[in-house]
């Protein structure tokens, strides 16, 4: 089985209730900038675009990390940051075609969506657009 | 202690000397004025003496955020700027959402106090603990869009939240807003001139802090069970859903409905050129993408987008609905094209869209009349619907240029020098102008005109559905009980740092707040606490109105409100007489616990509300 979240960033308003209920479950504490997922937003376009990892089957940032700090999830099957083993080399932050890896400056640390074991909180926030009946991010498993 | 929610400093900035300073957040004020909207005017009444000119430096300029500000609750993104008001000399309070309150919160405060006045222009850069004046020399001319590009790119970082003043604001136009993330204006009431005057062009936050949450499982769960529930299943699920759709241009279609839509010059209340103004051909032909501020999920701001004619491929965040009925029917304008031009000159020049679509109404009218010719208009044919040359006007305002170099100073100032009559329509209360409802047709609005503080003001309470509904038309009936529940409504989500648009049309009521802010600070918030702190709040503004000279005389209405009849629509013959204000006024007093013959809090009710020091002040300046 393959689990992800995905984009569609037609449908993002850049309210990044995304990035804050993010922050909230993995660090217990509200900051956009501990997300494991990020709007990139041009506003003189109207444009915003949530950035969150692919889940690849193989990916690259597991390829690159020279710590063998990411490992596929047993349970979800998903590529997920051993943190102990982490030391911020940031590589797979730049070996990550789609922009979605992240990092903690004050841990030193790379953050990845790990779907929150499997109930990912910010698809839960993004709530649709009742005139179109689509948000921006949706779970799905196949 | 550290307050959950809160991020717990103050920062003080003083522009003349450059020095700043840090103070630990006052936990009893934290409580007691919850941040907002009640928290900054208790700072402002202690740091003001009364009778200061606004555009001193010694006038403090306060950015304030609320407790929930930046946290995971709805529209939790509201920042205050609190001062004294230049355009009408008594309190401020105006309003931007957008992003620059949660970063404020990030950068670790919950209010940043900016006095004095750099000799230079000069902009302030925020990371966290590092403040940093910088010369904006430079910038000083730019536009609040270019303005806002450039400190971005300067201090290289896109993810800073910028809030700016235009050409405006630094020529000290009486209006003049503050721009933040390019299409959110603290717009009313010349916070931008208060910055002007001192040499600020901007500020730039960044932070990187966390704010804590005291019980975030009980958060989450009640913001996806009962908000989630009142949202999209409650009795307003409907309406909710209308206002994501078409956002605040909604309202254009139920004001013109029932006859308070201002046109041309608040003349009278129904535009008989509305057919292609109206919010489904705002949403068919211009709206591109729904957008929202940090936290919302309401999402009510429209990115729209000019699709043929001469300003095709002009995009823009708005317009509100604000700004399409004052830049539309006020100045006799039924093409949307014209308005999100319109639009777009202000907000580069950094202009309030409501102030400005009055006073040049208030112009076209005098140029009708013949009280001002095409001579004293600089060769302006200033007819209603004649944009191209309201737009010209608009630039004259910013740059105080001919006769834009007297209405700059906003319609009451404008009319006592204009003279010849035009008084009578200069539609201001308090002398901050009329926004976008026609109070003649609403006792409702034309009471919030009267008593708001800042002077006439559209959130104080939004009546219009409900007094259709439930109240008699033409009479005054109930007004004052209804106006001091929607208004107590609003100030308790001012000071909270939420946007009062979710609440108001989720009918998230003062239970649930209590519900939220328990979850966030950890505190037992009750319905009580929240209506005392609205009460509180109320008098404690009245109070530095009144120390500043404002008595029950002020609170009025121009002169048309209360002696022209609506000449057509629904409302036909209506008008607010001197003696329907009065009854309201009585009970609107009474209600609030404020002597009815002078309109000054009573001493008792001060101290029932925690603000003897607030009473003992008044005292001393002899204000009962």
């Amino acid at each position: 089985m393959s689990r992800r979240i995905i984009v569609d960033a037609r449908f993002c308003t850049g309210c990044r209730y995304c990035e804050i209920v993010c922050s909230l479950f993995h660090e217990k504490e509200v900051n956009p900038r501990k997300a494991r997922i990020m709007i990139i937003s041009n506003p003189l376009k109207g444009i915003d675009s949530p950035k969150v990892c692919h889940q690849c089957a193989n990916p690259l940032c597991m390829d690159v990390c020279p710590q063998g700090a990411i490992e596929i999830d047993e349970i979800l099957k998903i590529p997920v940051i051993a943190e102990d083993k982490c030391v911020g080399c940031k590589v797979c932050v730049e070996a990550c075609p789609f922009g979605a890896m992240f990092f903690d400056l004050e841990r030193n640390i790379a953050l990845k969506c790990d779907l929150c074991r499997g109930d990912p909180q910010c698809v839960k926030f993004c709530r649709a657009l009742p005139h179109i009946g689509r948000a921006a991010l949706s779970y799905v498993e196949e | 202690m550290m307050i959950s929610g809160y991020a717990g400093n103050v920062l003080w900035i003083d522009l003349t000397t450059k020095k700043i300073k840090r103070t630990r957040l006052d936990a009893d004020l934290a409580r007691k004025f919850m941040g907002g909207r009640g928290l900054a005017a208790k700072m402002l009444f202690d740091l003001l003496p009364p009778k200061i000119d606004p555009l001193s430096p010694e006038n403090p300029l306060i950015f304030a955020t609320g407790v929930l500000t930046g946290c995971p609750c709805p529209g939790a993104n509201r920042t205050v700027i609190v001062t004294k008001s230049p355009l009408t000399g008594i309190f401020l309070d105006t309003y931007a959402g957008g992003h620059l309150g949660p970063e404020i919160k990030f950068a670790g405060y919950d209010v940043i106090v900016i006095k004095g006045r750099s000799e230079k222009p000069t902009y302030i850069q925020i990371l966290d603990d590092v403040v940093l004046f910088k010369d904006a020399t430079h910038l000083w001319g730019k536009d609040c869009w270019e303005t806002e590009i450039t400190i971005k790119k300067e201090i290289g970082d896109n993810n800073a939240r910028v809030a700016v003043i235009g050409p405006a604001g630094e020529n000290l136009v009486k209006f003049a807003c503050v721009s933040t993330d390019y299409f959110h204006q603290f717009g009313r009431g010349g916070a931008g001139a208060v910055m002007g005057a001192k040499n600020l062009k901007g500020i730039a936050v960044r932070g990187t802090k966390s704010l804590h949450i005291a019980h975030p499982e009980k958060l989450i769960r009640y913001l996806l069970d009962k908000i989630e529930w009142k949202l999209t299943k409650g009795p307003n699920a409907e309406m909710v859903k209308a206002r994501i759709r078409y956002g605040t241009p909604l309202t254009m279609d139920f004001t013109q409905a029932i006859g308070i839509l201002p046109t041309r010059n608040f003349q009278s209340g129904q535009f008989d050129e509305f057919d292609e103004i109206d919010c489904y051909d705002f949403r068919e032909k211009f709206v591109v993408a729904d957008k929202a501020c940090y936290s919302c999920n309401t999402p009510c701001a429209k990115f729209s987008v000019v699709k043929e004619g001469i300003y095709k491929e002009l995009g823009l965040g708005g317009p509100e609905y604000e700004t399409i009925a004052m830049l539309g029917p006020n100045v006799g304008n039924g093409r949307f094209d014209l308005i999100i031009k319109a639009n777009e000159i202000c907000d580069r020049l950094g202009m309030d869209t409501i102030s400005t679509g009055n006073v040049i109404g208030f112009a076209m009218e005098c140029y009708e009349k013949g009280i001002l010719t095409k001579e004293e208009c600089d060769g302006l044919e200033l007819n209603f619907g004649n944009m191209e040359a309201a737009f010209k006007l608009m630039y004259k305002i910013a740059y105080r240029e001919g006769i834009g170099n007297i209405l700059a100073e906003g319609v009451r100032q404008a009319a006592s020098k204009i003279n010849k009559g035009s008084e009578k329509f200069a539609m201001q209360a308090k002398g901050l102008e009329y926004p976008a409802y026609e109070p003649r047709g609403s006792p409702a609005f034309a009471l919030l005109y009267a008593i708001t503080d800042r002077g006439a003001c559209h959130r104080r309470g939004w009546p219009v559905i409900i007094e259709g509904k439930e109240y008699k038309p033409g009479t005054v009936e109930g007004r004052a009980r209804l106006v001091k529940e929607l208004y107590d409504n609003r100030t308790i989500l001012h000071c909270i740092g939420v946007c009062d648009i979710p609440y108001d049309v989720a009918g998230i009521d003062r239970e649930d707040i209590a519900q939220i802010l328990s979850a966030v600070t950890g505190w037992d918030v009750t319905v009580e606490e929240l209506s005392l702190l609205a009460e509180r709040v109320a008098s404690l503004i009245r109070a530095f109105n009144v120390r500043e000279g404002i008595r029950r005389v002020d609170d009025t209405l121009a002169w048309r409100t209360l002696h022209e009849p609506l000449p057509s629509g629904p409302n036909k013959g209506q008008f607010i007489s001197e003696e329907m204000l009065n009854v309201m006024l009585d009970q609107y007093y009474q209600l609030r616990g404020w002597d009815v013959s002078t309109g000054v809090p009573l001493p008792e009710t001060l101290t029932k509300l925690g603000l003897d020091d607030v009473c003992d002040e008044l005292k001393r300046r002899g204000c009962f």
